[in-house]
């Protein structure tokens, strides 16, 4: 059984123009242990996804338009907030892309890693401090007994991310979603940070979706990866195809446009134009106007996600004709 | 034959900072962002920069355009000594450096058209605002692959690639010689990154530009340089050619730098393969003693505590800062 699934979600925000849907349609499974990877551009929709998911938008001017996600059996769009609670912790946490929103700075780091714990578990003030500091060492935190009653302040850009993930991770979840948890960090502290995020995973079976704009990122952690262009997913595979064999154009595209860190390239291979805001996408295929491929039919309708190969899925009519021999 | 178009030599740049706090219990105190800093650029080179948050790259940037000033050292420009020169006479050299920001929003003045923006650099410079400026206005967009009906139109009504474009425009529309990109184009989606450092490219070509170029993304970096000088806590610690730096690095801490990059094809996966250097930057306010590396180096030795290795020449064309090649 599918630790998650997410089918046909559709998200809608009321804005000034009317509602425009963030993202649509959007369909994909996890199972435990596994790790997910979805990238896509700035506006793509990931972490309206993720927030969707965790059901944290809120509504309105969000609205879940169509679709549900099921986690561990259980229909969480149907849910009431106070059911929800209580799957956010023990089932499900996550790790938010701006790492200072999600701490406060006016408590102990010890402090808001025990409240998370106390909010599902009742334990003695003496058994949450021990929890609190089994946690902290978990993630490398040095000296983890005395750092307990620093404020967020104190602490580096690394540590502080360090400390996100001992939040999240202080009550089990089953599942951790982890929105750009190295974005803002430097690439050494970077790869400490995605070390640790595999090392859990190892250790405790847990299932991660790892939302990142860099394939670099991608290419290091996950075992399956979704490709997001414009609210859609395009295209669904294994990471080793996603690399070796991309069949959506967008995807080849992403790929090619980043420069190498061994090879001499005269110039890079850009994509032409900018990604379409959610009001003015233009009809049909999303990627059209930016396609090389393109063809009128493309803009009459649009691509539905189909599975092209073995556990490879993709959204573009022309994907059969165009895919390597 | 390669001309210096800069030379810094024992550059320095102290903050005071501090003082006051919490019940004015902290003492001031001197950080040193860039600290005894020697390098040159080339005349129609890119020597890019890099370096973790914090390491100064920014401020060695403003220090060469002398957009901030020397606390000692010396900067030359174009084999003139610029780093004491007097106002009228730097106004003459200001025209030929110019500097690019990281965020197209927060750099463009949002009440401003288009045409207004890119003018201004020619307005300051004494030209009248007018036919002949509005000519070399639209000159520059065509140039950075805007159309001219641009001109009349607000930074808002733009995508963040093409305000970065607008950007680039004001910054050559004096025909600049050397331009500073300072993370230029790290605010941007990949796609249109690429676009970017393409134009990027094509620009220097046409007109002879030098730059330097200042980024976190390694790869990036090595794509659009020829050198690449490698910053850690106020010291550059390497300098070399792109291909020497990246497949054979010297230094530990560009060793490292490198082996954190991610993997650009899953079948390279670093855990558990490379080596990672364990532990966080040091505070730039109190660095460690010797060389500032030595608290996080794999190869740390007991002379490391006590003394700052010097810049020397490893190879032909290779400086690096480190004990172990300093024999
Ligand atoms: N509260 C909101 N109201 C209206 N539109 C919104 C809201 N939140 C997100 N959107 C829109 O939904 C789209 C998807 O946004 P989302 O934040 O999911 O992108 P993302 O892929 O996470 O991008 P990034 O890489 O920049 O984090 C964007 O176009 C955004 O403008
Ligand atoms: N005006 C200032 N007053 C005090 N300290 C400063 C000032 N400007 C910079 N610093 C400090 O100098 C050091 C170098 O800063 P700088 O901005 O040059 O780093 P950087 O390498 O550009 O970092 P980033 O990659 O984050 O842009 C930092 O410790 C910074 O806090
Ligand atoms: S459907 Fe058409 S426009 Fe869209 S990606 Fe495929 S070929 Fe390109
Ligand atoms: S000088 Fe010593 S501590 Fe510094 S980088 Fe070299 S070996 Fe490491
Ligand atoms: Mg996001
Ligand atoms: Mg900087």
């Amino acid at each position: 059984m599918n630790l998650l699934e997410v089918r046909g979600l559709t998200t809608a925000f009321m804005t000034g123009r009317g509602e425009v849907n963030a993202i649509e349609e959007v369909s994909f499974s996890l199972k435990e242990g596994e790790i997910l990877g979805i990238v896509g551009e700035s506006g793509s929709g990931k972490s309206v996804t993720a927030l969707t998911v965790m059901g944290l938008l809120p509504q309105p001017p969000a609205r879940v338009a169509a679709g549900e996600v099921v986690f561990n059996g259980q229909n969480l769009t149907r849910m009431s907030d106070r059911d929800m609670q209580r799957i956010r912790g023990p089932g499900i946490s996550m790790i938010f892309q701006e790492p200072m929103t999600s701490l406060n700075p006016v408590f102990s780091i010890g402090d808001q890693i025990m409240e998370t714990i106390a909010a599902h578990e009742r334990l003695s003030q003496a058994d949450l401090r021990k929890r609190a500091i089994d946690m902290l060492d978990k993630v490398g935190i040095p000296s983890a007994s005395k750092r307990l009653d620093d404020y967020p302040h104190q602490m580096s850009g690394g540590q502080r991310q360090r400390v996100m993930i001992a939040m999240a991770l202080a009550c089990n979840p089953k599942l951790l979603i982890a929105d750009e948890p190295t974005t803002a960090l430097d690439v050494t502290i970077q790869a400490q940070i995605l070390d640790l995020l595999m090392d859990l995973r190892d250790e405790f079976g847990m299932a991660i979706m790892i939302i990142t704009h860099n394939m670099g990122v991608i290419a290091e952690t996950a075992d399956r990866v979704l490709v997001m262009y414009a609210g859609r997913v395009i295209e669904e595979a294994p990471v080793a195809q996603v690399f070796d064999r991309p069949l959506h154009p967008y995807t080849r595209g992403l790929l090619e446009c980043v420069p190498s860190l061994t090879e001499d390239k005269p110039r890079l291979v850009a994509i032409p134009g900018t990604l379409p805001e959610p009001a003015r996408r233009p009809p049909g295929c999303r990627f059209a106007p930016r396609c090389s491929h393109a063809l009128p039919a493309c803009s009459e309708a649009i691509p539905g996600l189909e599975l092209l190969e073995p556990a490879h899925a993709v959204a573009c009519f022309r994907a059969k004709e165009l895919a390597p021999a | 034959m390669t001309t210096p178009l800069v030379t810094a030599t024992g550059l320095s740049k102290h903050f005071e900072v501090g003082g006051g706090g919490f019940f004015g219990l902290r003492k001031a105190a001197t950080l040193k962002a860039v600290d005894e800093v020697s390098f040159t650029i080339n005349a129609g080179e890119t020597l890019g920069l890099v370096g973790e948050s914090g390491c100064g790259k920014s401020t060695l940037g403003r220090l060469l355009l002398r957009l901030i000033e020397p606390t000692s050292g010396t900067i030359t420009f174009d084999g003139n000594d610029i780093t004491r020169i007097g106002r009228m006479e730097m106004r003459g050299y200001r025209r030929s450096m110019q500097i690019i920001f990281q965020d197209p929003y927060g750099a463009l003045n949002p009440r401003m058209s288009v045409e207004d923006i890119i003018a201004e650099p020619l307005v300051i410079h004494g030209e009248r605002p007018g036919a002949e400026t509005r000519r070399k206005v639209t000159e520059m967009l065509g140039k950075v692959g805007l159309p001219a009906r641009a001109l009349d139109r607000f930074p808002h009504e733009f995508s963040g690639g093409q305000r970065q474009r607008i950007g680039i425009a004001r910054a050559l529309v004096l025909h600049p010689r050397l331009i500073v990109c300072d993370e230029a184009v790290s605010a941007l989606d990949v796609s249109v990154q690429a676009q970017i450092v393409n134009l990027l490219q094509d620009l220097q070509r046409e007109m002879g530009l030098t730059y330097l170029f200042i980024a976190h993304d390694l790869s990036v970096v090595r794509h659009i340089s020829d050198r690449v000088a490698v910053m850690y806590l106020g010291k550059v610690v390497e300098v070399a050619d792109k291909k020497t730096i990246y497949a054979a690095p010297l230094h530990p801490y560009t060793q490292a730098l490198i082996a954190a990059v991610p993997a650009q094809h899953p079948a390279q996966r670093s855990r558990g393969r490379r080596q990672r250097i364990a532990g966080d930057i040091p505070s730039a306010l109190n660095p460690p003693s010797g060389c500032r590396f030595h608290t996080r180096c794999p190869h740390v030795m007991p002379v490391c505590r006590e003394r700052a290795p010097e810049l020397r020449e490893a190879a032909a064309g290779h400086q690096v800062a480190c004990h172990l090649t300093d024999t």
